[in-house]
């Protein structure tokens, strides 16, 4: 008998809570994205804990598409990190002010 | 005795033998070790098939045929001075040689050796797992060996191997998608994801049912040159080229550290022979005879790995290495278009023959046009820059 | 504590949880992005055993595969790429409130997860959408693919189409912007560099813009 879903979900609940914060607090472009990885992350555990609890396999075909969609983004993502480093040395979430017109 | 390993072990779980146990610990055990003295004995033949190559002599001195000038090599090494750079990153520098031993070694735990045995009344195979994601496992295993490499050359804290390792980290993620197309038409045709599905799905006759024949002979050379990319060998150990980086990513590494980084390097080699053993040459199928049965299939498979392993050696005397753009250009234009095109190939004469020769003419009624177009567009190209100046 | 799992599972999950928050506390706390990388690996590889411990093997692979091995790459590749591998300086803090503040909607935000989880009834019992995810002959992955490629094949085929937009953008956006006169990018760098290419491929392939951005499709798409 393996353990029950509740102790997965308290424990998705916290690892999201714990990312949240990082973003919140951090920043450097780069650790808020990895912060945005754990709160997806926490997202997948809660999912494919829904799909044992239920005995139905769509939770983890959710899954599934949540780690295409985070591909994509993390592509993009970094590919708009490094298109701001090359205009600046020295880039935080701070310096995204100049993003405006 | 239940309740004794129960109080020596809350972990132990009562619905296994302990007997499997005792197997399971054995095989990891066994196969740790003949997995450390096959790499000080490839170390050894590659030596010495490369002096006999370039006409020299080679290794001669430690033991008949210089067979222990590994074992001296690793003693000094052992006893040299552990140097830690100033500028290094502590913890991932002394991290980083096992992050590239330990997928070598998980990696060959799913490989197949033999056939089933059974000794004292409990049967079990000549593996040291067989995960129902099987070789998933090892696609995993070689996206992890990235982080070796590229934090040791990161962590140095020094130029040269900053180089190697960005390197590396790119060249092993391109020929990372090739491997993986590779590897989709064996689990096609084997129906599994299981490596020792995938043997068994090829041992209905000798030689013609091997995956070698059954997916043609291409997917075989895309999964041969992808791996040797993957694994760093020469002629794509622009990591660790000498002449540009001096020596690229372990360049700052010294003693046991330098020794674990020669050790991991081995061991996937021998991992990855073994490997293409098992995925397109049937694994440890053969003909048997009937005595001593569980040994036929063992040196089948000791023979076939023999043979790649030769081959490793001969392309590292005979190629030179290729150029960064090269290598750049072998992986996305050629391996992946070709690796995906098969793929296709492969899945459509799955399912019937006519549907086959449809998709192949339509692969190359696609790549004719492709190819016009984009002549079309460097003459425009060109026209262009001619245009403006 | 965990009363009714056998000590096996207990230990996996407690092992599994102890990796997955300390690798995440590591993320958040650590002031060098390289060590937030590797602690982000961490925690990929807890999810993964968790996924393993719910028969997920399937997932559990693909989250090796995709997450350790494709995406934190990337993210170390970029570190590396840029240099930005200094340690920062967590102590100063330009906005006095914001700590209070995000620790407070943490706290907030737990407290209504956990009582979404406690409160609610509607997570419970066994009713079957789309197929059963325990108990099928091929195990997880065919039970998996299944239900890709009949009931989700809609999305499935929109994330192809997802990827290939994700792929053009990232090489927009990373590629330098081919000018006239010679840029950086053929002032130094790659030998390639030296002699024009006849192709137009060539540039967008440039293995430091174009790649991350194909490399990432590649992987998923298997």
């Amino acid at each position: 008998m393996s353990v029950p879903g509740g102790w997965y979900l308290a424990l998705a609940a916290i690892l999201f809570s714990v990312g949240a914060v990082g973003l919140l607090v951090r920043r450097n472009v780069l650790v808020m994205f990895m912060c945005i990885e754990l709160m997806l992350n926490a997202a997948n555990l809660t999912l494919v804990t829904f799909s044992r609890m239920l005995d139905d396999i769509g939770g983890q075909a959710l899954v599934f598409f949540v780690l295409v969609v985070a591909a994509a983004e993390v592509v993009v993502g970094l590919g708009l990190v490094v298109a701001i480093f090359r205009r600046r040395e020295n880039a935080t979430a701070d310096d995204l002010h100049i993003l405006k017109g | 005795m239940i309740s004794v390993l129960r109080a020596l072990d809350p972990l132990y779980n009562p619905g296994v033998h302990w007997a499997e146990l005792v197997i399971a610990v054995i095989k990891v055990v066994v196969a740790f070790g003949v997995l450390l003295v096959s790499v000080m004995l490839m170390i050894w033949f590659e030596r010495k098939v490369i002096s006999d190559m370039q006409a020299r002599v080679g290794p001669n001195r430690a033991g008949p045929f210089g067979i222990l000038q590994t074992m001296a090599d690793g003693v000094k090494l052992f006893f040299k001075e552990d140097l830690l750079p100033e500028r290094a990153d502590r913890f991932v520098f002394k991290l980083a040689p096992y992050l590239s031993l330990v997928p070598a070694f998980v990696s060959f735990a799913i490989v197949p050796i033999g056939g089933v045995v059974t000794v004292a009344h409990h049967t079990f195979e000549l593996q040291v797992a067989d995960p129902p994601i099987g070789i998933l496992l090892l696609l995993a295993m070689s996206s992890i060996s990235v982080y070796g490499v590229m934090l040791a050359g990161w962590s140095s804290g020094s130029k040269y191997p900053l180089l190697g390792s960005v390197r590396a980290s790119a060249q092993m993620i391109s020929y990372e998608a090739a491997l993986g197309m590779t590897v989709i038409m064996v689990v096609l045709l084997g129906g599994t994801l299981s490596t020792r599905g995938i043997v068994d799905s090829q041992a209905h006759t000798f030689f013609a049912s091997w995956n070698l024949i059954r997916t043609g002979i291409v997917p075989f050379l895309l999964f041969m040159i992808a791996i040797t990319a993957e694994m760093n060998r020469p002629p794509f150990d622009l990591v660790e080229a000498e002449q540009e980086l001096v020596g690229g990513f372990h360049t700052e590494y010294s003693s046991i550290r330098f020794a674990m980084f020669f050790l991991a390097e081995f061991m996937n080699t021998i991992t990855m022979s073994a490997v293409i053993v098992t995925l397109f040459l049937g694994g440890p199928d053969g003909p048997r005879f009937h005595f001593v049965t569980w040994l036929w299939p063992v040196l089948w498979f000791l023979g076939k790995t023999l043979i790649f392993l030769f081959a490793y050696v001969w392309l590292r005397a005979a190629l030179p290495r290729l150029r960064y753009d090269q290598l750049m250009d072998l992986g996305w234009k050629v391996l992946i278009p070709l690796s995906l095109g098969w793929v296709l190939v492969v899945a459509a004469v799955l399912v019937g023959r006519w549907w086959g020769v449809a998709v192949i003419l339509a692969l190359v009624a696609a790549a004719g046009l492709l190819m016009r177009a984009v002549r079309v567009g460097s003459t425009r190209r060109a026209q262009m820059e001619e245009v403006v100046g | 504590m965990l009363a009714s799992a056998t000590a096996v599972d207990s230990a996996v999950f407690v092992f599994g949880a102890m990796i997955i928050l300390g690798g995440a506390f590591g993320v958040v706390l650590s002031r060098n992005p390289v060590h937030a990388a590797l602690m982000l690996v961490a925690t990929l590889f807890g999810v993964a055993v968790l996924f393993i411990e719910q028969q997920a093997n399937f997932l559990a692979a693909v989250q090796v595969i995709v997450y350790a091995g494709a995406i934190v790459v990337l993210f170390l590749f970029v570190i590396m790429f840029l240099g930005v591998d200094r340690l920062e300086n967590l102590a100063e803090e330009p906005l006095p409130a914001q700590r209070p503040l995000a620790a407070a909607m943490a706290v907030l935000g737990l407290a209504g997860l956990v009582a979404l989880g406690v409160e609610g009834r509607w997570s419970v019992g066994a009713h079957q959408v789309v197929g059963a995810a325990r108990g099928q002959s091929g195990g997880d992955v065919e039970a998996l693919g299944r239900a890709v490629f009949t009931t989700y094949l809609f999305p499935f085929e929109a994330t192809a189409a997802l990827l290939v937009i994700a792929v053009v953008g990232a090489v927009v956006l990373a590629r330098r912007p081919s000018g006239r006169m010679p840029g950086p990018s053929e002032a130094g760098g790659e030998p390639a560099g030296a002699q024009p290419s006849p192709l137009p491929v060539g540039e967008g392939e440039d293995s430091s813009s174009g790649g991350p951005g194909e490399l990432e499709v590649e992987e998923v798409a298997r």
